[in-house]
């Protein structure tokens, strides 16, 4: 049925277009079949049912009435149907393209709504730069206007100030002018003076006596060789006064140089330190070629030391060198300055962060010392303050308060404990000495008596009445003395010994002189016995010598010997 | 420091000797010869007129007492009263009159400047110089005494004529390129001479001894000149005050302008010190002195004063000349150095109540003096740094480097110091009133402040 299959094409291509809204009911069989079609010979009903429904829905009258009519389709209807259908199609068709002929024609209006927004936009950038063309126009303008009222107030002022000037010029002319006047009306009435004046007053001198010149010498008559003199005289005092200036100006010049040349040489010493640091700017500056050229002027000065730059050359050298080394001084400072404001602002390049580093890390250090200096500081501090103020037993704190001083101090306790046992020995021997010097003279003194018995027994023999009894006696009691003497000597040696010892305290100043004594004596006594046999009146003598050589040491003698005496006596007793 | 009595004078004419010994005075008809030390009279001469000018020879044995209207001159010895010269200049004239360095000549201007005569009173001879020059100062003799210079006016040009004190011989005679020479003056070393123009034109010229030009020097055109030139004591300085208030320091090796000191209305921005004159006003109705002051006389108007360091800034009163006046009362016209060259006084006519102390080393200033009235005369001492000063009342005013005082001359009657001289010694003051003068006597140690 070619008929039926342009229905099922035309269904199939609805049915395509409408998959979605799919009624519920049994619509499953009207889907395309296996073949593709819509509808076929089973479904007929089914899909007339469908398409009327559909129609309806498009408002249009359905092509046949009831489906239980017959399966006989109402032709009529259907074309009607059809010829609707195809009416609103092509309706459809023809608001598609009106549509789309309105979307052309809104597509071109929007292009050349765009095309001319651009333009605009251009137009207006390029009015906005003229614009500000014409700003800056105007404002160059506003300077100029400027500038030029300051140059016509400039120029108003100068004229004025001329005008000042004129006119205190010309009061100043006028001033003069009257002046001038003034004095030629004088002038004038002076000379009708004259002129009416039939006296004439001379000129004239009244001098009582002349007086001689000043210098006392004679004047000279004027003549060319005075002429000459005084033309000589006035230009030796012109070139002394130029000698002096010339010389004060070499003084000048001298000092000046000296100056110049110190500071060249400290200039160059400071840049020669900073040579191997800054090896980098002596590359930078062409290095050799510097290098070279100083070396050259320490050379130069060295040379020219003793000799003054007198010639120009010489002294342009110096000059130009003192530039140079000042220009590389200045540039160098410079160049720490910049470095010093880069490394500040922290545009660090690799070079220049090393310096930074070094100086943070030296800044670490140096405040580590100042914390350890403190700290240090502190505990001192802090010694201090126990030291002065906490309160300690006595004998820590006589202890420790010559705690410093305590080997020395042990040193010097042996030291004189040692001196002291010295002087003790010293002590001892010398009391040995006094008591075998009393003893000695106590034996002499004995023998004396011996000897003067003996002699007197000797001159009581020679002559006729000799007494044999006494001088025994005498001999036997000095003997007896003697040996008493001796006895008792040692037996209150001892004691005296002891006594002395006791004594000791107040002997003292008196065993010190009595060793010079003791050796006095003891010189004296080999004197005696040299001269004793001989005679006994220089025994007297010397007993005498003896007793009056030294009277004070001798009472002090008699003090010991009549203390011992008395001992003995109080001994024996 | 010790003031002397009070004495008359007339005219202002107070001489010391030159050698120092003698203090002549002219008081109306007589001249007053005294000895310094002890303020005797020694001598007493009379004159036949009132005496307008009076002036001791160089050697200290002749004192000239001019007598301009009469046009006389009478020389008196001071070896023998009785000895007399007297000079006329019968019906010429007689302008100024003046001793020559020798002592022995006098050289005397005469009326309308026709011409100079010089009178030898060793030979009563007489020398013309014509055409001499009626200016500022036209006539300087060189520190030495050996030249003489005078400016010339002849056909409309300026000419300066330099002569041998000795003999008058006349060494040099060249023209000089000045519209209108105002001065001349020797340096203190007698080899330069310094010329310059009148005030309409600053021009200042320097010519060796033999009369070569050496420089010449000009600040600025049209505007008024040269008001004042002194030359340092050592010759190293020519220091040129203008109208423009304004210092000029030209040195003697290229006579170029080495500084220029400017005195502002208001000091600001500088080391120097600045000392006001304050006045000490005595207690009114206290009763302590009433008796004494009234015994005292005039003392209650005489008011004490010190003197007070201003801080910067400090603003001089300024006193604005009239402008249609000639030679108006603006610009430097007092210059003065010390005896050492260390120091230069100024004084600014417009300021005229302020001494301005420059320091010739640093060249800077170095102090500023504001006094309550106009200052009149200042001075320095001959021997040391040390300036004196003078405002036209009851005070004499001290500054040196270390510091300033006031002192109130102690005189009854109120004696207005008009203007001071030094003694050569720098011992002591002669201050010159009205009428009337009194020496003050320095003390050897130094003032405080």
């Amino acid at each position: 049925m070619p008929e039926s299959s342009t229905v099922k094409d035309v269904l199939s291509s609805s049915v395509e277009c409408r998959t979605s809204p799919l009624r519920r009911f049994s619509l499953s069989a009207l889907h395309r079949n296996s073949l593709g079609v819509f509808c076929s010979e089973d479904n007929v009903q089914e899909c007339l049912s469908h398409i009327s429904q559909e129609v309806s829905s498009f408002g249009l009258r359905p092509a046949w009435t009831e489906p239980g009519s017959g399966s006989e389709l109402n032709i009529v209807a259907a074309l009607n149907c059809m010829y609707d259908l195809i009416q609103l199609h092509r309706r459809g068709l023809r608001t598609l393209e009106n549509m789309e002929v309105e979307q052309l024609k809104s597509n071109s209006n929007v292009d050349f709504l765009q095309l001319s927004t651009t333009r605009l936009k251009e137009q207006l950038e390029i009015s906005k730069r003229e614009n500000t063309g014409l700003l800056e126009r105007e404002r160059q303008l506003q300077l100029k206007v400027k500038s030029l009222q300051n140059c016509l107030k400039n120029e108003k002022e100068e004229v004025q100030k001329l005008q000042n000037v004129i006119a205190s010029r010309a009061s100043q002319y006028n001033h003069e002018m009257k002046r001038k006047e003034r004095e030629f009306n004088k002038l004038k009435e002076r000379l009708n003076q004259l002129l009416v004046d039939k006296k004439e007053k001379k000129q004239a001198i009244d001098v009582l006596n002349n007086i001689g010149r000043a210098d006392g010498k004679r004047s000279l008559w004027k003549t060319e060789k005075m002429e000459a003199k005084h033309e000589g005289e006035m230009y030796k005092t012109l070139l002394s006064d130029y000698d002096t200036r010339q010389r004060e100006l070499q003084l000048e010049n001298a000092e000046l140089r000296k100056v110049l040349q110190q500071m060249k040489k400290d200039m160059v010493s400071i840049l020669s330190s900073r040579k191997p640091a800054a090896k980098g700017d002596k590359h930078e500056h062409g290095g050799t070629q510097a290098a070279s050229e100083e070396e050259d002027d320490e050379a130069f000065d060295s040379s020219k030391e003793s000799v003054e730059l007198y010639c120009v050359h010489a002294r342009e050298k110096l000059t130009n060198s003192i530039r140079l080394q000042w220009r590389r001084l200045k540039s160098h400072v410079e160049r720490l300055d910049s470095q010093v404001s880069s490394a500040q602002t922290g545009e660090s390049k690799s070079t220049d962060a090393v310096p930074r580093e070094t100086h943070e890390e030296e800044m670490d250090r140096l405040k580590l010392e100042i914390q350890q200096c403190k700290d240090f500081i502190q505990a001192q501090q802090q010694l201090l303050q126990q030291q002065l103020s906490s309160p300690c037993d006595e004998e820590t704190a006589s202890l420790l308060s010559d705690c410093y001083m305590l080997q020395e101090k042990e040193r010097l306790g042996d030291e004189w404990k040692t001196l002291e046992e010295q002087r003790k020995i010293f002590e001892r021997e010398r009391r040995n000495f006094t008591e075998a010097a009393i003893r000695l003279s106590h034996e002499r003194k004995a023998f004396e008596e011996d000897r003067a018995t003996w002699l007197k027994h000797q001159f009581l023999n020679l002559s006729p009445f000799s007494d044999s009894k006494k001088p025994s006696l005498s001999k036997s009691k000095s003997a007896f003395l003697i040996s008493a003497e001796t006895d008792s000597s040692a037996a209150v040696a001892p004691e005296k010994f002891i006594k002395h010892r006791s004594e000791s305290p107040r002997c003292v100043p008196l065993t010190s002189p009595s060793t010079a004594d003791l050796y006095r004596t003891l010189c004296l006594i080999p004197e005696d016995s040299s001269t004793k046999p001989k005679r006994k009146t220089e025994h007297v003598e010397e007993s005498s010598v003896f007793c009056g050589n030294a009277p004070v040491r001798h009472k002090r003698w008699d003090g010991i010997q009549d203390r011992t005496l008395s001992q003995e006596k109080n001994s024996s007793i | 420091m010790n003031f002397s009595e009070v004495f008359k004078q007339t005219n202002q004419l107070c001489k010391v000797s030159p050698d120092g010994k003698y203090l002549a005075t002219c008081v109306q008809y007589r001249l007053v010869v005294r000895d310094v030390s002890t303020l005797q009279i020694l001598q007493l001469y009379t004159c036949l007129d009132q005496v307008s000018h009076m002036e001791w020879s160089s050697d200290s044995l002749f004192i000239l007492c001019a007598m301009y209207n009469r046009g006389l001159v009478q020389v008196w010895s001071l070896e023998q009263p009785d000895w007399h010269c007297k000079i006329d200049e019968g019906s010429i004239g007689l302008v100024s009159s003046r001793w020559s360095p020798d002592g022995r000549h006098i050289l005397n201007t005469t009326e309308f400047h026709l011409r100079v005569t010089v009178w030898s009173l060793c030979t009563k001879a007489v020398s013309y110089i014509k055409y001499p020059k009626a200016c500022q100062k036209g006539i300087d003799f060189s520190r030495d005494g050996r030249y003489m210079a005078l400016a010339e006016r002849r056909d409309c040009k300026d000419y300066v004529c330099v002569f041998v004190c000795d003999d008058w011989h006349l060494l040099r005679h060249f023209e000089t390129e000045t519209q209108d020479l105002a001065g001349l003056e020797w340096s203190p070393n007698g080899c330069v001479l310094a010329v310059w123009d009148s005030c309409l034109e600053y021009k200042v010229l320097l010519y060796s001894l033999d009369g070569r030009l050496l420089s010449t020097y000009s600040a600025y055109e049209w505007s008024l000149g040269v008001k004042s030139v002194s030359w340092s004591p050592s010759s190293q300085f020519l220091a040129i005050g203008s109208y423009d208030e304004k210092v000029r320091i030209l040195n003697h090796i290229t006579w170029k302008k080495i500084t220029q000191f400017e005195h502002p209305a208001i000091i600001d921005n500088t080391k120097a010190t600045v000392y006001k004159e304050a006045e000490k006003r005595p207690g009114v109705g206290s009763d302590e002195m009433p008796l004494h002051n009234i015994t005292m006389g005039a003392t209650l108007f005489n008011t004490q004063s010190k003197y007070e360091i201003c801080p910067l800034p400090v603003q001089i009163p300024v006193v604005k000349p009239d402008p249609d006046r000639a030679s108006p009362k603006i610009g430097i016209s007092v210059l003065a150095f010390s005896s050492d060259s260390r120091y230069l006084a100024t004084k600014n006519d417009n300021m005229a109540t302020a001494v301005w102390v420059w320091d010739m080393q640093k060249m800077s200033l170095e102090a500023v003096l504001e006094q309550t009235s106009a200052v009149r005369c200042f001075q320095w001492d001959p021997l040391r740094p040390r300036l004196a000063l003078c405002a036209g009342n009851t005070k004499l005013y001290l500054w040196s480097p270390g510091g300033c005082v006031s002192v109130q001359v102690p005189t009854e009657g109120g004696f207005q110091v008009q203007s001071l001289n030094w003694h050569c010694s720098g011992d002591s003051l002669i201050l010159l009133g009205k009428e009337q003068l009194c020496l003050c006597y320095m003390d050897t140690d130094q003032e405080d402040k």
